[in-house]
């Protein structure tokens, strides 16, 4: 048996430890097995692939694997805080390797025996892919990252303009599969793709992140799958399409939990729609002080947590967690709700959470918070807004109309810690700060929480 | 690549979709940073068509651009799996038993 049959065999073992690695993520319990299996399913594609006979030299992959570890690692001990633009780069980092790869085989074969309409047409698909997500994922890294302005960018004729030029890269790719030797096409191609990839982000408001990312991560996964048809290799075309439909799920279930669509969601610039409507009328809040807040948490038997990206812009996860501690040392049973679009990415809340050392059963999914909030005494929001918005169930012409809410107005009391008046991200006012039930506490949710505690200790500790 | 290898390799990009879907479907929503960290780990498998690029050293431009190919997706290898066992190690049950 020659040395490329035995390549063969490792790939198939590779592509069973990435199955099972996806297997056993699906529970706490079994995880971190996944993610040690995971590992063995990559030594062993990389050991495999080092085996390959046509390999003339290892100098470079060396060096190549030198600089990736040392980026890499740091990469890794990034603060769970910055969790949503790390994942943006290493998706903008797995585009660009298929992209290059694409690249470098398309200069090798171009004009030669090599290169079929078969291999062309796949070829094209994932160097448009790899480019568009490449610098698609750069652009969301930016505006995570605050670089950029995070707000939607929307010009007339910007839809238009987006899928010309998605077009002509498209229709280049099926010149080409004709007429692969021109290069200059070839070149012409790419520089679209990575043109469309900046221009697909420019409208994308930071509520629309957790559909983006998780959109991007599919992308990066289809170019690698790509990759495989071009260099006729399976074990790339199983990872690769294992990536692809678990971006596919995420922008699903992410969609799903605004009640919008795709096409929406890239095309239709969220948070330019709304802020005519909520300047006109003056409608009444009532706001209270933290030693008030705290009483009333003490004396609570239930409290519902409802975190959102103010949460995590302000870093309060820990005093949440000094909260939490010292809530259920009284006998409060304090729980978390988790809306699916919390934050900037799928699941960004409870990493955080976990972070700060919150037990994972207490965070509760979207169903299930909503079963237990009419028995809850204290809702209390935490840089959430849209998610909680009452309007979303009855007001038909508001634009989160039909997106599935936590109604924490259900609970006895409402506590919403916010820095103003000022309506969120969607650039919706949110009827449930109005209520009789909600008190409005006014302040940075990291001191804030921090002063909860400190009246929460005094009362109890009195 | 002939037809029948487009075949073949479409069939096993089908099901290996299939089974992504139905493997994936199962995750909690509790995790799901550390299923999109997992997955873009996993999609860094484009390592092993950027060795081949890098390794041949057919041109200087294929050599150049394999050999930054691998380094980008051995960012995602070291990085993915590490930040992956690391949010992992965060989700504790609650201690008090309760």
């Amino acid at each position: 048996m020659g040395a490329e049959s035995w390549i063969q065999i490792v790939y198939v073992l590779s592509a069973v430890c990435f199955i099972l690695a996806l297997h056993w993520l699906s529970s706490v319990p079994t995880a971190r097995r996944g993610v040690l299996t995971g590992v063995l399913g990559m030594a062993l594609a990389v050991g495999g692939t080092l085996l390959n006979p046509g390999l003339v030299s290892y100098k470079w992959i060396a060096v190549a694997f030198v600089i990736g570890s040392v980026i890499g690692v740091p990469m890794a001990m990034m603060p769970m805080t910055a969790v949503p633009q790390r994942t943006a780069l290493s998706h903008a980092f797995g585009a660009l390797a298929a992209a290059l790869v694409g690249t470098a085989e398309y200069f090798l074969r171009a004009g030669t025996a090599h290169m079929d309409r078969i291999t062309m047409g796949a070829l094209a698909i994932e160097v448009i892919l790899g480019f568009l997500t490449f610098t698609a994922s750069l652009m969301a890294f930016g505006k995570l990252q605050e670089i950029l302005p995070q707000r939607p960018i929307t010009y007339r004729g910007q839809n238009f303009v987006n899928l010309g030029i998605l077009g002509a890269a498209v229709a280049l790719g099926g010149y080409l599969v004709v007429h692969s030797g021109s290069t200059s096409l070839f070149l012409l191609m790419g520089g679209l793709s990575l043109a469309f990839g900046i221009l697909l982000i420019i409208p994308i408001g930071g509520a629309d992140m957790p559909t983006v990312i998780s959109l991007l991560n599919s992308y990066a996964g289809l170019s690698a799958a790509a990759m495989g048809f071009v260099l006729d290799n399976k074990l790339l075309i199983i990872a690769g399409s294992l990536d692809g439909s678990s971006g596919l799920i995420l922008s699903i279930i992410m969609c799903k939990a605004m009640n919008r669509s795709f096409s929406n969601v890239l095309f239709g610039a969220f948070g330019q729609v709304a802020a005519t409507a909520s300047a006109a009328e003056q409608k009444s809040h009532r706001s209270a002080s933290a030693e008030e807040a705290a009483s009333l948490l003490v004396n609570a038997s239930s409290v519902m947590v409802v975190p959102g990206y103010g949460m995590a812009a302000a870093q309060a996860q820990h005093k949440v967690r000094e909260l939490y501690d010292l809530l259920t040392e009284k006998g409060v049973k304090m729980r978390f709700a988790i809306h699916p679009v919390a934050g900037r990415m799928p699941g960004h809340m409870n990493v955080l959470l976990a972070e700060a050392d919150i037990p994972y059963d207490s965070l509760l999914e979207l169903e299930e918070a909503n079963s237990e909030l009419p028995q809850t005494d204290v809702a209390l929001v935490i840089g959430a807004n849209d998610v909680t918005n009452p309007a979303a169930r009855h007001d038909k012409g508001s634009p989160i109309y039909g997106m599935p809410i936590i109604d924490t107005d259900k609970a006895r009391t409402v506590m919403v810690i916010k820095r103003s008046m000022n309506p969120g991200f969607a650039g919706v006012d949110n009827e449930l700060y109005y209520l009789d039930r909600t008190l409005m506490l006014f302040g940075d949710a990291k001191s804030f929480v921090g002063e909860l505690v400190k009246e929460a200790e005094i009362q109890s500790g009195g | 690549m002939n037809i029948d290898v487009l075949i073949s390799h479409a069939w096993v990009f089908l099901l290996a979709t299939f089974v992504g879907l139905l493997v994936i479907r199962r995750v909690s929503p509790l995790l799901h940073t550390p299923l999109m960290s997992l997955t873009n780990a996993i999609s860094a498998i484009a390592v092993v068509g950027s060795i081949v690029v890098a390794g041949r050293q057919e041109s200087t431009l294929s050599t150049v651009l394999g050999t930054a190919a691998v380094a980008a997706s051995m960012i995602n290898i070291v990085g993915g799996y590490l930040i992956t066992y690391r949010m992992l190690s965060m989700f504790k049950k609650d201690k008090r038993g309760k």
